[in-house]
Formats: C-alpha cells, sequence, structure tokens
C-alpha cells in the first residue's frame, strides 16, 4: 500500500517541485505516473523511497510513513538503471542482499537463480559497460528483485532503451506484476507504457507538480491489451489530460 | 596474452632506443664525465657485488614506509572530503599548506625525528601527503550522488557508502596521485639520502660525485631509474587488477 497525503516539496534553493499531491496505490495494484520532464516526478519516488522528506505532508508505505533504512519491503530503480560501474553483474545483483548481511551461500543461490530467469547467465563477470543498455536494464532488475520487495518504484526504467527491447521488457514486467502480485508504481514520459503497465494513471502538471487527473485503466493486465482497441482509446485519453496540462 | 606481449616489445624497442642514443651521445660528448652505456653496466654488476645491492635496498625500504605512511593517511582524509561538513572544515587547512614547499621544513624534521631514517621518511611522506590529499579529496567530491542514493535505497548505511561507492570510484584517481607520487618520492629520496647518511642510493650518487668516479656514479643513476621504474610496474599491474572496470 502506497499512499501520498498532501505532499508538498520545496528545495533549498525555492525550487517548487510537488504541490498537494495526494493519490493511493493498493496493495498488488500497478500505478502509472506521467507528466512533462520537470515536473518532479523523480522527486516523488524519492519521497516514496525515503531517500527525501516531504517539505509538508506525508509518504505512506505500508501505513508506516517513509524513512530510510526501514524500508525492507521498497526497491527503487533508478533512471539509467543505477547500477555501479565497478562492480560486475554478479556482484550489482548481490549488493543489497550483502548490505542486509544475507550468508554469501544464499547470496549466490538467489543470484545465479535470478540471473538464470532473466536470461543472465554466464555475464556475471561482465561490468556494466561491457552489456547492451537491455541487459544493464536486466541486471538492474535482478537487482532490485533478489530483496524480494513487495512495492517496486521505478525511474523510467525503460526510457533508454530501442524499441524491441523495450516492448519485451514492458512485457516481462507485467507478468513479474501478475505472477508476483507486486505492488508497482511506474515513472514514465511515454503515453503508451503507462497506459500498458497501470491499473491506474496519475498524471502530473508542469512545475510544480500537481495532480492533474487520476485515470482508471481497468483492462490493463495483459499483454494482448497493447492491441485492443480499448488499450489506443485509452492513450488518447490519456494523452488529452497530459496536453491539457 | 597478445596485449601484454606487444606492450613488453615496445618496451624493449624504447629501452634500446635510450641505450643508443646514450651511446652516440657519450661518443660525441667524448668526456668521462658521460661513460658509455656498457662501462656503466659493468661497474652496475661490478658494484652490485660489493655493497650496492644493500643501497638500492635501503633506498627501496625508505621509498615504500615513506609512501604507505602518506597513502594511509591522506586516502581516508581524502574519501571524507565527501562529507560537505567534514570538508568544509578541512579544505582551508589544505589550502593553507598546500602551496608551502614542504621540502623547507627539512630542518624542523630534522628537530623533530633526528638524523636517521624517519626524518627522510618522513620529508618524502610529507610532500606525497598532500599530492595524494588533494587528488582524492577531488575526486571523493565529485562522486555523484546518483550511486550513493542507489546505494542508499537498498537500505545502506554511512559504512556501506563508503566502502561500495566512495572508495571504489575514486580508486582509479588515488592510484593516478600514486604514479605522479612515485616520481616525486624518489626525486625527494635523493635530496634526503645526500647528507647526513652513508646508506642508499643517494649517498651512492654524491659519494661517486666527489670522488668523480663517473661510472659509480652512473650506476647510482641508473640504479635509482630502475627503483622508480619497478615501482611504477608493480602500480600498473595492481591498477589493471583492481580497475578493470575503468
Amino acid at each position: 500500500m502506497i499512499e501520498a497525503r498532501s505532499i508538498n516539496k520545496v528545495y533549498e534553493d525555492g525550487t517548487e517541485a510537488l504541490k498537494d499531491i495526494s493519490f493511493s496505490v493498493k496493495r498488488g495494484e500497478s500505478c502509472s505516473i506521467i507528466g512533462p520532464s520537470g515536473c518532479g516526478k523523480t522527486t516523488l519516488l524519492f519521497i516514496f523511497s525515503g531517500l527525501l522528506r516531504p517539505t509538508s505532508g506525508e509518504a505512506i508505505i505500508n501505513g508506516e510513513p517513509a524513512r530510510l533504512p526501514d524500508m525492507k519491503d521498497v526497491a527503487l530503480i533508478l533512471q539509467d538503471y543505477g547500477l555501479f560501474p565497478w562492480k560486475n553483474v554478479f556482484e550489482n545483483v548481490a549488493i543489497g542482499l550483502e548490505i542486509r548481511g544475507i550468508p554469501g551461500k544464499e547470496i549466490k543461490r538467489t543470484v545465479d537463480s535470478l540471473l538464470k530467469s532473466l536470461n543472465l547467465n554466464g555475464f556475471e563477470k561482465y561490468y556494466p559497460k561491457q552489456l547492451s543498455g537491455g541487459m544493464r536494464q536486466r541486471v538492474a532488475f535482478a537487482r532490485a528483485l533478489a530483496l524480494r520487495p513487495g512495492i517496486l518504484l521505478m525511474d523510467e526504467p525503460l526510457s533508454s532503451l530501442d524499441a524491441l527491447s523495450r516492448e519485451n521488457l514492458q512485457n516481462f514486467l507485467l507478468e513479474l506484476w501478475i505472477e508476483n502480485k507486486i505492488t508497482m508504481l511506474l515513472v514514465t514520459h511515454s503515453i503508451e507504457e503507462a497506459v500498458f503497465l497501470g491499473k491506474k494513471i496519475v498524471v502530473l502538471s508542469p512545475r510544480p507538480g500537481r495532480v492533474v487527473k487520476i485515470v482508471k485503466n481497468p483492462d490493463a493486465g495483459s499483454i494482448e491489451y497493447r492491441d485492443k482497441e480499448e488499450f489506443f482509446e485509452k492513450c488518447r485519453e490519456v494523452r488529452q489530460s497530459v496536453e491539457a496540462t | 596474452m597478445q596485449g601484454s606481449e606487444t606492450k613488453r616489445g615496445s618496451y624493449l624497442i624504447a629501452i634500446i632506443l635510450i641505450v643508443i642514443f646514450w651511446y652516440i651521445l657519450s661518443v660525441v660528448v667524448n668526456s668521462p664525465a658521460l661513460p658509455p652505456p656498457n662501462t656503466v653496466l659493468l661497474s652496475l654488476i661490478s658494484q652490485a657485488r660489493t655493497g650496492l645491492l644493500e643501497h638500492f635496498l635501503i633506498s627501496t625500504y625508505r621509498v615504500i614506509y615513506a609512501i604507505s605512511l602518506a597513502l594511509s593517511l591522506a586516502v581516508p582524509a581524502g574519501l571524507l572530503s565527501h562529507e560537505r561538513a567534514i570538508d568544509r572544515f578541512v579544505a582551508p587547512f589544505l589550502y593553507l599548506l598546500y602551496p608551502i614547499p614542504h621540502i623547507v621544513l627539512l630542518p624542523l624534521i630534522i628537530l623533530l625525528f633526528g638524523i636517521g631514517d624517519l626524518s627522510k621518511i618522513v620529508l618524502i611522506a610529507l610532500i606525497i601527503f598532500f599530492q595524494i590529499l588533494v587528488t582524492t579529496r577531488d575526486a571523493a567530491r565529485n562522486v555523484s550522488d546518483y550511486y550513493v542514493y542507489s546505494l542508499l535505497s537498498l537500505g545502506a548505511n554511512k559504512r556501506d557508502v563508503y566502502r561500495h561507492v566512495i572508495f571504489p570510484a575514486c580508486l582509479p584517481k588515488v592510484l593516478t596521485a600514486m604514479r605522479i607520487s612515485i616520481g616525486t618520492a624518489i626525486a625527494i629520496l635523493f635530496f634526503a639520502e645526500s647528507f647526513a647518511t652513508t646508506k642508499g642510493l643517494g649517498f651512492i650518487i654524491m659519494d661517486a660525485w666527489s670522488r668523480a668516479d663517473y661510472s659509480g656514479l652512473y650506476a647510482g643513476i641508473v640504479s635509482m631509474a630502475l627503483l622508480g621504474f619497478i615501482l611504477y610496474i608493480i602500480l600498473e599491474r595492481i591498477e589493471a587488477r583492481v580497475c578493470r572496470w575503468v
């Protein structure tokens, strides 16, 4: 359960990033946040993951205010993957478990099986710069999933990928969500992605970001949705709200 | 590995060219002050039997001790500059103390640490301490918050951040600083060994010079160059190992 209770964020230099943001995402629900660049989407995710404090209002995760380091149920995937260039694939995936003090053997077992399921086995010793964008993104997913989070926060996770890997990973995310009942909050600037992956779509205005509209999207949740007439209809609806901002 | 073979080959070519150049120069200059390389090599071999090796080892000990001492103080201090509060406190000291030519502190160092090995080591360490500190500090201050956030979001504490982000991110810069420091360290070593000692390569050079023993002088110079070269190669090996990701 994720809840934003009239969140305001003003940075030290006086920049107003977010203004009176309120919405909630139920356990196991998926939600897309869409808006023009610079609307404070990343700031909002940072607040939900406990990295930033709102100036006023509250970000509630599973009933508690979001505060690090007690955020064991939440995994965040940063824009541009957030991988460490000085760690190889195995180390990058293992780092979250290592920090939590999980014994080495168990880490190896978890990481090995995750890498296998993401088609990354054999690349353990590779460094991020040796991988393609799609592979780096899968490493970032593996790192987040290694922690078995109930809530997955993602900041434009697929924005720097080519169209084909992008669609593949969208399908992957959808399956992940359906199979594991993960609560997903996804920031994106792609309308199609927001509609394909979000049961709920929060449209934000340009800075300072305000909630313009919350679009319900009950049909999302299957891969076939992408080809249906309802999908295009919903994209049109969201586009109109985005353009109206 | 093909890469290291080509590298070895180009080193060999460079050595041969330097020796040829040296030889030609010695013929042109035609003075006992510049003996040809073969004479120097012979004197190097004969002196290695009569104590040059011991001087070489003493100099090596002094340099390595000094580098380790400087490194163990400068790297932690530099990395901690990532904390804005600490940096705000430390930076003024750095700006005031760094531009001083530290070599002029020699009298003070001798008064404090005597005329033995320790004062030589402290002098070298003091000078390269600042070189390593300045570089490490710049690197630590420039580590992107992005990586810090990425780690914090996984539940990391401050210690984790230093271990998994700040230290590895700064390591290439630290090693570059060390590479520059090796050259400086050996230059200071020569200066420190040129007085109040009867041991070390600096002493050998000064002693041979005063006796106008030119082949002995060059044996000392070549040994010193060799010391620098060996340290440089060791460092390069370490760099290739720990900075494979760069």
